[in-house]
C-alpha cells in the first residue's frame, strides 16, 4: 500500500517499490502500442502544480496522466511567496480543491511544501521535489533503470557523487537504495556531504578514485554553478578535477558498470560529453522510463478504488 | 477600589522564601495583611482553597507588536493575553514600526501600556537606531524618558559587530542600563529555518547551527568582562550556551540569561511534518540541549523564564515552511508549560518556578512592585489552580493572533485569579473584560 499521498520514499517499504516497479514494467508495453492510451484515468482530473521551471518532470507526468486518460492541467507560479500578491499557497491549495482535482503533482522550491499541501486538501498530493528535501519519482525512476540491468539490489555498489547537501535526488536515491539493499556511498568534498548522512545508511567517502574498480553504479548529481559562490569548493575547474567522471576515470569502472544522472546535466563538470554518451550511460533510459514510473504511481494510487475515493 | 481577602490558598513567594498556606488581604491597591485566618472588615472572600498564591507573573521578553502590526497584536490585546496568562508586568521588545529607538517611541508604548491597564507595560529600547547594528540609538533620552528604560536590545537581531558591542556597553553603564542580546552571528545562521542537525539534513531545511548562538554569547560574556556592563543574554536554547552562563557565573561576573517555555518543551523533532507554527529562532534544538536548558533552570544557571511572546498573522503562518515568519504566542501557556513540562516532572519545585517566572524577572528589570508577595508592596499577584487540566485552544486567547505550537495539547495548571495593582484583571479564570479602558 502506497498510502494516499506520495511525498516521501520514507513510506514506501521494498514490497511497495517491487510492486511500482512491476507495475510500470508492464505499463510500459503501453508505449510499445500505437495508441498509447488506457482508459483507466478517465473522468480523473490531474493537475500539475509546479511552483519551479521543470520541463522534464512536468512532461512526463504530464504525459503519464494523459497516456491513462487523465484530464491534466497545468499550473505554473513563481516559486517566491505569493502572498504579497494576495493569493497564498493555502489559497492556491483550496482554489485547486474547489475545482475538484483529484491528484496534485506538486513541485516546489520550499521543503516540505507537498506536506503541507497533503495537509490542506483531500485531492492526492505527489512529490515531484521539495526543495533539497527529495524527489521520490526520481528515486522510483532510478531503481527502475538500475533493475532493468542488474535484476537484484542486494549487496549492489552505488557511489552518489557531488553535491549530496542541496540535492533532493540524493535524499530519495538514498532512501530507496537502501530499502532495496544495496550498498550506498556518497562521494565529495566535505562541504557538499553531510556527516550526518550516515545515519541514512549510507558511508561517506571523499575521494571518487579509489572506489571505481568496485562500483556497479556511479551516480552523478548537477554541480549548480551558482554554487561557487557559496565557497563550497574553490573552482569548477577544482571540482571537475577531483569529482568530475571523464573517460579516464570511467576506464576504471568494471565493463557492466553503469553511469547515471538525474538531468539536466553540466557537461564539463560533473561528466564529460563523451561519458554521457557512452555505452554506460543509461541517462536517456532514466528519461523514459520515467514515463512509465509515474504511469505506475498515478495507477496505483488513483485508479485502484476508481470513483470511490475521495 | 475593591477590599479582598484571599483565604487558604498556598502562598509560595520566593524573595522571602515563603511556602505556606495562609491568608492574604488587599485593600487599596496593596498587600494589606498576610497571616492565618484573618479576618479584615469590608472584604470580597475568595476561597484560595488548593490554589497557589504568588506574586504575578513578569515577563522579559514579549513582543507587543504595536505601534506597526496592529493586524497581529496592539498592546491592549497583548496586555489582556498577559493577564490572562497570570502576568502583571511585560517587557515590551524594541522590534516595533518605528522601532523603539527614541524616547518618543518608548513613551508611545508605555502610554499605550498604561492606556489598557492590565499590566506593566515596561518598554525596552533599542540599542542601535533602526536595529540596523550600526549607531547608537537615543539610550540617555530612552533611559531617562518616562518610560525609563532599563533594558536595551537589537531583539531579532544580534549586534555583529564587536567594537559596536563593547561601545554601547560602555555607554549604558552610564544609565545603569542592561545590554540585552539576541546571540546569533548572522553569517553563520544566514538562510537557516531551523536547529542544524540529523533532522535538519533529513528535512533537507537549512540549518542554523548552535555555534551561531554559543559564539555570540562567548563574546558577549567577555566584553561584559572587559566593560563591567550588565548582560543578559535572551532566549538561549543550546546546552554549550548554558555552559557559558554556568562559567561566567562562577566566575562572579553579572550575567543572566532566559529561556523560554517553548525551548524547554519542545526539540527539532517537532518540525517532523514541517509546520510553520514551529518555526521560531532561536530554533528548537536537538534532545540534549533541551536537556541542558532545564538542568540550566533548575540549577539556576538560567534566571528566568521569558515568553518570546510573538504574535503573527495566520495569513503569514499559512505560507510554505521557508517563507513563513519564525515565532509563537507565549503569553497564554507560559505558566502551565512550566508547571506540566518542568514541575510536574521534578525538575524545578513550584517555589522555583515561580522564581523564574516572577522573582528574578523582577529584579533583573529594578521592579519594586512586582516578583514579591509582601505586606505593604503594591498587590500583583497571581492565584492558580496548580492541578487544573485543560486543552489549549487558540480560539480563546486573548491574543490577537493564534500561532501557537501547543493547540490541542493537555496542559497542567490554569490561573484562576490574576490582581493587577490590586484590581482583578483575572477572576474566576475569566478576564475581566470592565478592567479593559
Amino acid at each position: 500500500m502506497i498510502g494516499k499521498h506520495l511525498l516521501s520514499m520514507d513510506q514506501l517499504t521494498k514490497e511497495d517499490i517491487i510492486e511500482i516497479l512491476d507495475t510500470a514494467e508492464s505499463l510500459r508495453q503501453v508505449t510499445d502500442r500505437p495508441i498509447k492510451k488506457l482508459p483507466t484515468l478517465r473522468g480523473r482530473t490531474v493537475c500539475n502544480l509546479f511552483y519551479e521551471a521543470s520541463t522534464r518532470t512536468r512532461i512526463s507526468f504530464e504525459l503519464a496522466a494523459k497516456r491513462l486518460s487523465a484530464d491534466v492541467i497545468n499550473f505554473s507560479a513563481d516559486s517566491k511567496s505569493s502572498v504579497s500578491k494576495g493569493e497564498s499557497f493555502k489559497d492556491t491549495a483550496w482554489t485547486l480543491e474547489a475545482m475538484g482535482v483529484d491528484a496534485i503533482i506538486v513541485r516546489h522550491g520550499s521543503s516540505g511544501a507537498p506536506h503541507q499541501l497533503a495537509k490542506w486538501v483531500k485531492a492526492h498530493v505527489l512529490n515531484a521535489g521539495d526543495g533539497a528535501h527529495e524527489h521520490p519519482t526520481q528515486a522510483l525512476l532510478d531503481l527502475f533503470s538500475i533493475r532493468e540491468r542488474f535484476k537484484e539490489f542486494d549487496g549492489l555498489k552505488v557511489a552518489i557523487v557531488g553535491d549530496v547537501i542541496h540535492s533532493r535526488v540524493a535524499r530519495s536515491n538514498v532512501k530507496g537504495l537502501v530499502t532495496m539493499g544495496a550498498d550506498v556511498t556518497l562521494v565529495g568534498p566535505a562541504t557538499l556531504i553531510p556527516k550526518e548522512a550516515r545515519s541514512w545508511g549510507a558511508k561517506i567517502e571523499h575521494e571518487l578514485d579509489p572506489l571505481l574498480a568496485d562500483l556497479d553504479v556511479c551516480y552523478l548529481l548537477r554541480v549548480q554553478k551558482e554554487r561557487q559562490n557559496e565557497q563550497l569548493f574553490p573552482s569548477l575547474r577544482e571540482y571537475s578535477n577531483l569529482w568530475g567522471l571523464d573517460n579516464r576515470r570511467m576506464s576504471k569502472m568494471h565493463k557492466d558498470a553503469l553511469v547515471m544522472h538525474p538531468g539536466p546535466m553540466n557537461r564539463g563538470v560533473e561528466i564529460a560529453a563523451d561519458v554521457s554518451e557512452s555505452e554506460r550511460s543509461i541517462i536517456l533510459d532514466q528519461v523514459s522510463n520515467g514515463l512509465s514510473v509515474r504511469m505506475s504511481l498515478l495507477y496505483l494510487m488513483l485508479g485502484g478504488n476508481e470513483g470511490e475515493d475521495s | 477600589m475593591s477590599a479582598y481577602l484571599m483565604k487558604g490558598g498556598r502562598i509560595v513567594d520566593p524573595a522571602s522564601s515563603t511556602d505556606e498556606l495562609g491568608d492574604v488581604v488587599i485593600r487599596n491597591g496593596v498587600v494589606e495583611a498576610i497571616g492565618r485566618d484573618l479576618e479584615p472588615d469590608g472584604v470580597e472572600i475568595i476561597d484560595a482553597t488548593g490554589k497557589v498564591v504568588a506574586p504575578g507573573l513578569v515577563d522579559l521578553h514579549t513582543h507587543l507588536r504595536e505601534p506597526g502590526r496592529e493586524d497581529e497584536e496592539t498592546i491592549a490585546t497583548a496586555s489582556a493575553a498577559a493577564a490572562a496568562g497570570g502576568y502583571t508586568a511585560v517587557c515590551a521588545m524594541p522590534n516595533t514600526d518605528p522601532v523603539q529607538d527614541s524616547a518618543s517611541v518608548v513613551e508611545q508604548v508605555w502610554a499605550l501600556g498604561r492606556e489598557a491597564g492590565l499590566v506593566d507595560v515596561i518598554p525596552s529600547g533599542a540599542l542601535s537606531k533602526g536595529l540596523e547594528g550600526a549607531k547608537m540609538a537615543d539610550i540617555g533620552e530612552m533611559a531617562n524618558s518616562y518610560a525609563k528604560v532599563r533594558l536595551f536590545t537589537d531583539d531579532g537581531h544580534g549586534v555583529q559587530d564587536a567594537l559596536f558591542a563593547r561601545r554601547v556597553m560602555e555607554y549604558l553603564m552610564t544609565f545603569d542600563g542592561i545590554y540585552a542580546e539576541h546571540c546569533e552571528v548572522e553569517a553563520l545562521a544566514a538562510g537557516g529555518q531551523m536547529h542544524e542537525g540529523e533532522r535538519s539534513v533529513e528535512l533537507g531545511l537549512r540549518g542554523i547551527p548552535s555555534e551561531a548562538e554559543e559564539l555570540m554569547a562567548a563574546r558577549d560574556i567577555a566584553l561584559a568582562k572587559l566593560t563591567g556592563c550588565r548582560l543578559h543574554l535572551l532566549h538561549i536554547s543550546t546546552a554549550g550556551t548554558v555552559e557559558l552562563v554556568r562559567r561566567a557565573k562562577n566566575e562572579g561576573l553579572n550575567v543572566t540569561a532566559e529561556a523560554t517555555p517553548h525551548h524547554f518543551s519542545l526539540t527539532d523533532a517537532a518540525l517532523f511534518d514541517y509546520d510553520p507554527m514551529v518555526k521560531v529562532n532561536p530554533p528548537l534544538r536537538s534532545d540534549a540541549d533541551q536537556q541542558a536548558v532545564i538542568a540550566g533552570l533548575a540549577d539556576g544557571t538560567i534566571d528566568a523564564i521569558a515568553t518570546d511572546h510573538a504574535p503573527h498573522a495566520q495569513e503569514e503562518k499559512d505560507q510554505e515552511f521557508s517563507y513563513a515568519p519564525p515565532g509563537l504566542l507565549g503569553l497564554e501557556t507560559a505558566l502551565a508549560l512550566t508547571l506540566t513540562e518542568l514541575v510536574r516532572p521534578g525538575h524545578l519545585t513550584l517555589s522555583q518556578a515561580i522564581e523564574r517566572l516572577s522573582t528574578t524577572p523582577a529584579l533583573i528589570l529594578g521592579l519594586q512592585a512586582h516578583g514579591r508577595v509582601e505586606r505593604g508592596r503594591a498587590a500583583n499577584l497571581v492565584v492558580f489552580d496548580p492541578e487544573a487540566r485543560w486543552t489549549v485552544d487558540p480560539m480563546t486567547f486573548q491574543s490577537k493572533s493564534r500561532n501557537t505550537p501547543f493547540a490541542g495539547r493537555s496542559l497542567q495548571g490554569q490561573v484562576v485569579h490574576t490582581f493587577f495593582n490590586g484590581k482583578q484583571t483575572v477572576r474566576d479564570r475569566r478576564l475581566v473584560t470592565e478592567a479593559r479602558v
